[in-house]
């Protein structure tokens, strides 16, 4: 650093006539400036990530690693745990991600409305997003709990035989989609009031003007223009319904047996057994999962939008 | 003048990094060297990791105050990891690091060997209270013929924990077969108690793998060479009846499970177990020390019994070694010679003595000048009398070094009827197959 500073230190220095439009092609910016953050993003970001493509083509105890070349990747793919994984982070992801939408959806439309203690009631809906993951999982377990737990004793008052919601291995993943949809749909419907908000009035007054229907005002006005809104968040809670884990590890542990097991949860279950080369690849097959599923999406609802 | 102004903001990073570096090795030097007086003065302070359960604490701070008692200059301070898996990585990650506290507590067995003793511990076999140990705890602690630690704490079975009232009333006897385990469960459920118990919740799901691993005695009876053929990869759960049947007892039991299986924990399985809500339920022995905080007085109501196989005349329990102490090989100079007198108070006869009133035992000590007083629970008697028989055989995972880590889960899947015994039996033997290939062990690959 110190052998640097002398040249550096020249750099910004009070500008010149002569020297602007070599710095403007530059940037704003003097080299040294951006030292610091280029550091740390080389130390912390960039030399990780490349040493974990490289372990995850080998046998790693943390103590000596051996070169298996691509015998941890096809272990993944054998693996029948990881292929449920596998279906089971698919339906997460499209559970959660479609509820948010729908549910978000309708609930800024409410909140949008004239009600009473509308800012209040927009507080309330946002504050599941602002708990403890682990907090809210820990805390519906009770809730579910198949014997003691109010939610089912609450429906055996009217007569339901509630399901054993994280117990019983048909229940479980969708359980665990239902919370995670009670504590994300907040963030989406914030977005969608901010959606809605940007709509112009005028719009709605010129189609009343002409007769349109309630209906017809959602569906061929606040619809279309609230589709960036749309977007964001089908993109959101799909990047986090594929990675999710916190939720599914604090309430089940991807239980009962495996039927709530998503990538997320076999990739740490591996890293906990210390099979850390093996876990590596799953991390790698997870990003590029994401990467292969995102990046159309995102190029396609876009490329939609630009079209319009 | 701007210059100076400009080597400001790197040099004051560089100085900011410093300091946060300076102060993490500070506190990285602190927490293996105490109370900051190593070796001045000749006292000794020595770090001791233990994991964090409520049992694990107690008896680590008693066995410090004792200790610090009988050597003045030798101060204990005790330190905590997570239990389970988080706790495995947190002991590899220390010893890899070089960070690990000079004196620690962990399981032997095949937890034991994926530490890699050789390179990271120090071997103690030299030690005079090498030669006074069980047999048990020395073949469980021993890696390529060097014993690696001290005993710490007492030999508990894996079996069925039973509600002794309840089996008194119905008039039934212990049974020393599997088809009597299933005609006593039968009886009981008759008489309308839950007959055997099982705790799925996911705080105690590892509770659903005795069927399988209690189960050992048996396998063993039957083919004495399994845990060599296994490590080698020829012998599988899957094709080995005497094996297999772990994972069939589970299916066959499944009709006599308590209603709530699923959510009860291993608090609720005790609870229910000590208070005759349920009759049996499969458990490791230590467990039974739960019993007297959660149902007060009804300690002595519980008693022990192996798993049956299939034959009444090798009838006997399974049965796991006590965890060691360790020094790792970061340890040096006078703080060594103290961790070493440290793990010599563990084996003798005062150690256990201070184990015993911190928390009572439930099996017998593997020291051998040591002996368990009579006031002893019912559980640690019933234990004791299979060891005195020669009726006890070490667990697998002590035989082994291969354990694959979804057993648990995969128990649970037979024991929720999600997957049939054998399906179950082969998921398992794939599952070993992962910690075989990470081992490195030949014919696996």
């Amino acid at each position: 650093v110190t052998t640097t500073l002398p040249q550096t230190g020249q750099q910004p220095d009070i500008a010149e006539g002569p020297r602007r439009p070599a710095r403007a092609k530059r940037g704003p910016y003097p080299y040294w400036f951006y030292l610091p953050a280029g550091v740390i993003y080389t130390i912390f970001f960039i030399v990780p990530t490349v040493v974990s493509f490289y372990f995850a083509f080998t046998r790693w105890d943390l103590f000596t690693s051996q070169w298996i070349g691509l015998a941890n990747f096809k272990e993944f793919f054998q693996e029948q745990a990881l292929v449920t994984g596998l279906y089971h982070t698919l339906i997460y992801a499209v559970i959660t991600s479609g509820l948010k939408v729908v549910l978000g959806m309708l609930l800024a439309l409410l909140l949008m409305s004239k009600i009473i203690a509308r800012g209040y009631l927009r507080s309330v809906i946002f504050f599941p997003v602002l708990v403890s993951t682990i907090g809210v999982g820990l805390t519906f377990t009770i809730l579910m709990d198949p014997e003691q737990g109010l939610i089912n004793r609450s429906l055996s008052h009217i007569g339901v035989n509630g399901p054993g919601w994280l117990v019983d291995p048909t229940w479980a993943l969708i359980s665990v989609a239902l919370v995670d949809v009670w504590k994300g749909v907040g963030l989406a419907t914030v977005i969608y009031i901010a959606g809605i908000a940007s709509v112009p009035s005028d719009y709605y007054e010129a189609a009343r003007v002409d007769g349109a229907s309630a209906f017809h005002l959602f569906r061929h006005i606040t619809l279309p223009l609230i589709r960036p809104a749309t977007v964001t968040v089908i993109i959101l809670s799909l990047i986090g319904g594929l990675r999710s884990f916190d939720l599914i590890w604090a309430m089940t542990h991807g239980g009962p047996g495996f039927s709530s097991d998503v990538i997320a949860s076999v990739i740490y279950k591996e890293y906990q057994a210390g099979f850390f080369g093996l876990s590596t690849a799953g991390n790698v097959v997870l990003f590029v999962l994401v990467s292969v599923i995102v990046v159309p999406l995102f190029w396609f609802l876009n490329r939609n939008e630009t079209q319009r | 003048m701007k210059l100076m102004k400009l080597a400001r903001g790197p040099v004051a990073l560089v100085a900011l990094a410093t300091a946060v570096g300076t102060l993490t090795a500070c506190s990285g030097i602190g927490s293996s060297s105490g109370g900051g007086g190593g070796g001045s003065g000749g006292s000794v302070t020595l770090s001791y990791l233990v994991d964090n359960s409520d049992a694990a604490v107690k008896s680590a701070n008693a066995m410090a105050t004792a200790f610090h008692a009988a050597n003045p200059t030798i101060t204990i301070s005790v330190q905590t990891r997570p239990q389970g898996s988080d706790g495995d990585n947190a002991v590899k990650t220390k010893l890899s690091t070089g960070d690990m506290a000079d004196v620690f507590a962990y399981n032997n067995g095949s937890l034991l060997q994926a530490l890699k003793p050789a390179t990271n511990l120090v071997p103690v076999s030299d030690q005079p209270w090498a030669s006074d140990l069980d047999k048990v705890f020395v073949s469980s602690t021993t890696v390529d013929g060097k014993l690696y630690g001290a005993p710490g704490g007492t030999a508990f079975g894996g079996g069925v924990l039973y509600n002794i009232p309840i089996f008194k009333r119905l008039n039934l006897q212990v049974p020393q077969t599997w088809s009597d385990f299933l005609k006593d469960a039968q009886t009981i459920k008759a008489a309308g108690i839950d007959p055997i118990i099982q705790t799925y919740a996911a705080s105690s799901t590892w509770t659903s793998q005795l069927f399988v691993l209690g189960d050992y005695h048996n396998v063993e009876a039957q083919v004495p060479n399994f845990a060599a053929q296994y490590t080698a990869g020829k012998m599988k759960y899957a094709n080995t009846p005497a094996a297999l049947a772990g994972f069939q007892h589970i299916d066959q039991a499944r009709p006599y499970f308590n209603k709530d299986y699923r959510s009860a924990d291993l608090n609720t399985g005790l609870a229910d177990v000590a208070n005759g809500k349920g009759a049996m339920y499969p458990q490791l022995g230590a467990s039974a020390q739960g019993i007297s905080t959660i149902a007060p007085g009804k300690s002595n109501d519980v008693g022990f019994f192996a798993l049956p196989g299939d034959d009444a005349a090798t009838n006997g329990m399974t049965v796991w070694s006590p965890g060691g102490v360790y020094i790792p090989k970061s340890t040096k100079g006078a703080k060594l010679d103290a961790a070493k007198k440290f793990l010599a108070y563990y084996a003798s006869s005062a150690g256990c003595d201070t184990e015993t009133q911190a928390e009572p035992p439930e099996g017998p000590y593997m020291v051998k000048s040591c002996a368990l007083p009579s006031t002893v629970s019912q559980v640690a008697k019933d234990t004791q009398t299979y060891f005195k028989d020669s009726k006890a055989t070490v667990a697998l995972e002590f035989e082994s070094p291969i354990k694959g880590p979804n057993l648990e889960q995969i128990c649970i899947e037979v024991g929720t009827g999600q997957a049939s015994a054998s399906k179950g039996a082969s998921l398992y033997d794939d599952d070993v197959k992962k910690e075989a290939q990470q081992l490195g062990l030949p014919g696996w690959s």
